[in-house]
């Protein structure tokens, strides 16, 4: 009984291993990316159907905030502007905004928050599968866009930020203008009425309503509208997408 | 003896295609798992709230203890489950084994691709056969139980319990348990992790947030997503099960070829008479369970 027991686990522990190291060739190989890639794209379209641009990502209540909105990836950029600018509490900040812009501009928090600002309770969702919600007070991107007067031939929304993820290597994200123009979509310098805290991005950061997490862009230094981000960093259109994550973050 | 045709080509293809992408999903869906193993009811992960938690600890020694921690009980599992070995031999914390995921390292950006491909592969396949069936009418006849098949339903409990199986023509009708196990594994785990999958898509919980606040939450789907993943498990396990002790060979020979061999009891001097598939007797695909 024991030896068809260890036969038996053994049969399955083989014919797994053997399952997954052929995956394991696949994942290295060059094609075999590029075919399991097919579905990101229609991920993407076929969400898009199924829940419109104008869709709203849902709203909690107060009751529903985590105790604790846990800050994951950096949380203290080592960065000497970033240090500068924290030593000073952020009264030097400026946001800058170029690119496909007919006012290019350097914005403090105090400018962007006489553009037009939302509050919205929503809920974080990270690649890795946990969900925090938070409170985000912040100012809407499409009025930062009409106030610099962004191209409307642009496609996409780059977002340049203070913290490197290796050496030379800072964080970046993008989201395209559709969902830039979202009315969910912030730039975020509050979080549970209060200033961000360093650790969740000080003192802005990106706030998407409908995708994961590492689309939330912390420590934004620089916003940049672009016909094309293939010249930026990896090319990929962000840090994490230059590692192998899809660009589509919305499943 | 007689061979009959009993699963018609499309559903052959189904089936195994349907085998690949399970399989696919499952270990990639263990990978996804990995990168943050916890689950949780609700919209929120809090710590300490954890419903389940594959973790790790160092002991005494300084030896990696893997633990699987079930409410408030927690068990030692170095080896399988928080602890076991990595690709080069040597103990790492990670949720499920290596041998259990697709990348068997951790990589979640590429578990996540081999994931949501194989969901598309699934769901297709899933509407063709549900489609193929309905239009055969394979669903109605042969899966939807009668009041006959209600009515032996005590029976073939008790046939169960006792490894004991249909002989002859009757093997080629699905019992009244194989129609229920079936019907719950298609319409209830199958659509069931589709949309539970898809309640843990951001943009998708735009439209679908009523059903992922009737489940109770984010992180409630994504913790049916898990348990009815191992309910699939299960039902493959019995399903196999089943399948080695009614004839392995039988069977199996009735899922590749079509053809199923019914031991017709009585004296055949003609050897083996395979019936074409337009003569076969009613239903056209049945079990090979």
């Amino acid at each position: 009984m024991t030896d068809r027991r260890s036969f038996l686990r053994m049969a399955i522990m083989g014919t797994a291993s053997l399952i997954v190291a052929g995956c394991d060739r696949i994942s290295q190989s060059s094609w075999g990316p590029k075919v399991l890639d097919k579905a990101e794209g229609l991920n993407r379209r076929v969400q898009a159907l199924l829940a419109p641009s104008s869709a709203m990502a849902k709203e909690y209540t107060e009751a529903d905030i985590s105790s604790i909105f846990h800050p994951n990836g950096t949380t203290m950029p080592g960065t000497p502007a970033y240090q500068a600018l924290l030593a000073n509490q952020f009264r030097d900040y400026k946001l800058q905004v170029d690119g496909m812009v007919s006012r290019p501009a350097l914005l403090s928090i105090d400018d962007l928050k006489k553009i037009d600002t939302r509050t919205q309770i929503t809920r974080h969702d990270c690649v890795e599968g946990w969900s925090a919600i938070g409170k985000w007070q912040g100012t809407l991107l499409s009025a930062v866009l009409d106030h610099v007067g962004a191209d409307p031939q642009a496609c996409f929304v780059v977002f340049h930020c203070f913290d490197d993820m290796d050496v030379n290597t800072p964080y970046y994200e993008s989201v395209d203008i559709g969902e830039a123009r979202h009315p969910q979509t912030l730039l975020a310098f509050a979080l549970n009425d209060k200033p961000l805290p360093v650790p969740n991005g000080a003192p802005l950061r990106l706030r998407v309503g409908r995708q994961l997490g590492y689309k939330q862009a912390k420590y934004l230094s620089r916003i940049e509208v672009v016909k094309s981000f293939n010249a930026i960093g990896g090319g990929k259109g962000g840090y994490w997408e230059d590692q192998g994550y899809e660009w589509y973050a919305g499943i | 003896m007689r061979l009959v045709y009993r699963h018609t080509l499309p559903i052959r293809i189904m089936h195994w295609i349907n085998v690949i992408a399970l399989s696919l999903m499952l270990f990639s869906g263990l990978q996804i798992f990995n990168a943050h193993p916890s689950l949780y009811w609700g919209n929120r992960s809090d710590k300490g709230k954890e419903l389940l938690t594959l973790g790790a600890h160092r002991d005494s020694a300084g030896n990696l203890v893997g633990t699987t921690r079930i409410g408030g009980h927690e068990f030692t599992t170095t080896g399988v489950l928080g602890v076991s070995k990595g690709s080069d031999g040597t103990p790492e914390v990670r949720g499920f084994p290596s041998w259990l995921t697709v990348p068997g390292p951790g990589w979640l950006a590429m578990g996540r691709r081999w994931h949501f491909f194989f969901a598309w592969v699934f769901v297709l396949n899933g509407l063709c056969y549900v489609g193929y069936s309905l239009a055969r009418r394979h669903l109605q006849r042969d899966l939807w139980p009668t009041r006959g098949d209600w009515r032996g339903i005590g029976h073939s409990m008790l046939e169960h319990i006792r490894f004991r199986h249909p002989h002859g023509e009757d093997a080629l009708r699905y019992n009244i348990l194989q129609r229920l196990a079936y019907l719950t594994v298609i319409f209830v785990f199958g659509v069931g992790i589709v949309l539970m999958g898809l309640a843990m898509s951001p943009r998708m919980d735009a439209v679908l947030s009523p059903l992922v606040e009737a489940v109770g939450g984010r992180q409630s789907a994504r913790t049916i997503h898990f348990i009815i993943a191992w309910a699939f498990v299960a039902f493959v396990l019995i399903h196999v099960f089943e399948v080695l002790i009614s004839g392995v060979f039988n069977q199996l020979r009735g899922m590749i070829t079509g053809y199923y061999k019914v031991d017709t009891g009585g004296a055949d001097p003609g050897g083996t008479d395979a019936a074409k598939p337009d003569e076969t007797i009613s239903a056209e695909e049945c079990s090979h369970d």
